[in-house]
């Protein structure tokens, strides 16, 4: 052991590219630490605006831009996995599932009835929409919103890829079936522990 | 200040583990003693020089009768050891047994629920409308046995005033039980104990012991619905209050505001603290915490509220009426 140490550091001695290489790729792994700061107290948009905001297109006369708002929780790891437990809380999933949808249209693709941009999806929730999209005003407060908008939003990948959350708070599915490995079906005894009459 | 200190026991649990305590640190204390002054006297000891050698030269031979009469010093030392250990083992299983023992049928059951990063406190009882629920301020009578069921909703936390017993973990879906009794009056404080995320450090309550009379006037206060606001600013403030967001976490009982997210707020302004023993309950506490608790504890769950500074006005004037 003594003597495999003692080649290795002989080795190594005097040759920059045993040491230079492994080292920088050490330093750059810190770079990741920073990945981001949790932000708390990070202000979003004001929502004043957003009860003007205009939810298509079509108008009539000449063709106006639509405007482009910036939610600064869409940067925000945090915010955006603060917005996924409200998603679950305030019961979206009830209608709108896990992003696939039901009740309520899907989320997870990216075709929107009522506008794609922040302040669109932000005025949806407050407002409230036909054919079943209740009104969240005086339910959630405007930060709350602007969290869920910005979840909503990673649903369909709108947000980048290291704040999207990466998994869930709730147990996830079993593994897909074409990983799933080939028992041996047992032959006698067929009633399984579970499906026993209680003694 | 409220006191927290295991070297102040109040209650018969925390005096077993501080005897116990206090027998460890002399025994062990006494062994170091020694053994450091074994070590220093040979260190200071110079070696005695072989007959017929200069007086320098240190005679390393082994010495048949010094040799015998070493191996004893060893062997009594370990002796000693192994008896030291087993006296200790012996009186720790008997203190863990005593401490487990406080079993009666006249106690007083609490149930605690660890929320990441405040304290649910209920008083079981078996008819519903005689349960008190409260947070993060335990009262109990002195000189009666309380089981306190511990457990929940997020994370693991710990629950540990160090004035009146050892810790015991809340688990998430499992129903831990400690027992403990508080024979002097007084205001202990109390802490999370096992690391539970950002605010873990901000997650304190404080118990107050109090005799049964005392205890019980506590209790049926708490009992009673909210306060009915007396004045317009009142009025207007449980307005206010029914119409935000509040009511999505918050319960007032006796008002249409019944979600069980964040504290009961039914008697806030009885309490001492606010946030988990972060801030004194005051009024301008109170604002602060009601429009950025993300300033004084990030990450808690509370959302920052923009009032009307007239709404805020009123909002503060009825929380203040809850007493």
């Amino acid at each position: 052991m003594k003597h495999l140490l003692r080649n290795i550091v002989d080795a190594v001695r005097g040759r920059p590219a045993f040491i230079l290489p492994p080292s920088a790729f050490i330093l750059l792994l810190f770079a990741s630490c920073m990945r981001e700061e949790r932000g708390f107290r990070v202000s979003p948009p004001p929502s004043g605006r957003v009860q003007t905001v205009r939810l298509t297109e079509l108008q009539p006369g000449p063709a106006q831009p639509m405007e482009v708002t910036q939610n600064a929780y869409e940067q925000n790891a945090y915010a955006v996995s603060e917005g996924k437990r409200l998603y679950e809380q305030m019961n979206c999933v009830g209608c709108h599932f896990h992003g696939g949808g039901g009740i309520g249209p899907p989320l997870m693709d990216a075709r929107w009835i009522y506008g794609s941009d922040p302040s669109q999806i932000f005025s949806t929730i407050v407002q409230g929409r036909p054919n079943g999209m209740p009104s969240f005003r005086n339910k959630l407060n405007d930060d709350q919103v602007w969290k869920i908008t910005a979840y909503v939003r990673s649903l369909s990948g709108q947000v980048e890829k290291d704040v999207a959350p990466s998994r869930s708070d709730d147990m996830s599915g079993p593994p897909p079936e074409s990983s799933t490995e080939k028992k041996p079906p047992v032959k006698s005894g067929g009633i399984p522990k579970s499906a026993e009459m209680p003694k | 200040m409220p006191s927290q200190s295991a070297l102040h026991p109040a209650g018969p649990q925390a005096g077993r583990i501080i005897s116990l305590w206090w027998m460890m640190f002399y025994v062990t204390g006494a062994v170091f003693l020694i053994v450091m002054a074994f070590l220093v006297a040979a260190l200071a000891r110079r070696r005695r020089p072989y007959a017929g050698e200069a007086a320098d030269v240190p005679d390393v031979r082994p010495e048949a009768a010094r040799e015998r009469r070493m191996s004893h010093v060893v062997l009594t030392g370990v002796g000693l050891t192994v008896v030291i250990l087993f006296v200790f083992l012996i009186r720790s299983y008997v203190t863990g047994r005593a401490l487990d023992s406080l079993h009666e049928q006249d106690h007083l059951t609490v149930k605690v629920v660890g929320h990441q990063w405040w304290w649910e406190v209920s008083y079981d009882n078996s008819t519903a409308a005689y349960t008190v629920t409260t947070a993060n301020e335990i009262h109990i009578p002195t000189g009666r046995p309380v089981l306190f069921k511990l457990t929940s909703t997020d994370v693991i936390h710990s629950f540990w005033v160090p004035n009146l017993h050892g810790k015991m973990d809340l688990v998430p879906g499992h129903e831990n039980v400690t027992w403990l009794k508080a024979d002097q009056e007084g205001t202990y404080r109390g802490q999370c104990a096992e690391f539970c995320g950002h605010q873990h450090a901000h997650m304190a309550f404080t118990v107050v012991a109090e005799p049964y009379d005392k205890f019980k006037a506590w209790y049926d206060a708490q009992l009673k619905p909210a306060a009915e606001p007396v004045n317009p600013s009142q009025a207007q403030g449980r307005q206010v209050f029914l119409s935000s967001p509040c009511v999505m976490c918050h319960t007032i009982r006796g008002t249409d505001a019944g979600s069980r997210v964040g504290p009961d707020l039914t008697h806030v302004a009885s309490r001492g603290t606010l946030a988990a023993g972060t801030l004194e309950n005051t009024r301008g506490h109170l604002g602060g915490w009601v429009v950025d608790s993300q300033k004084i504890k990030p990450g808690n769950r509370m959302p920052p509220n923009n009032l009307e500074p007239a709404d805020l006005q009123a909002l503060l004037d009825y929380l203040q009426s809850l007493k």
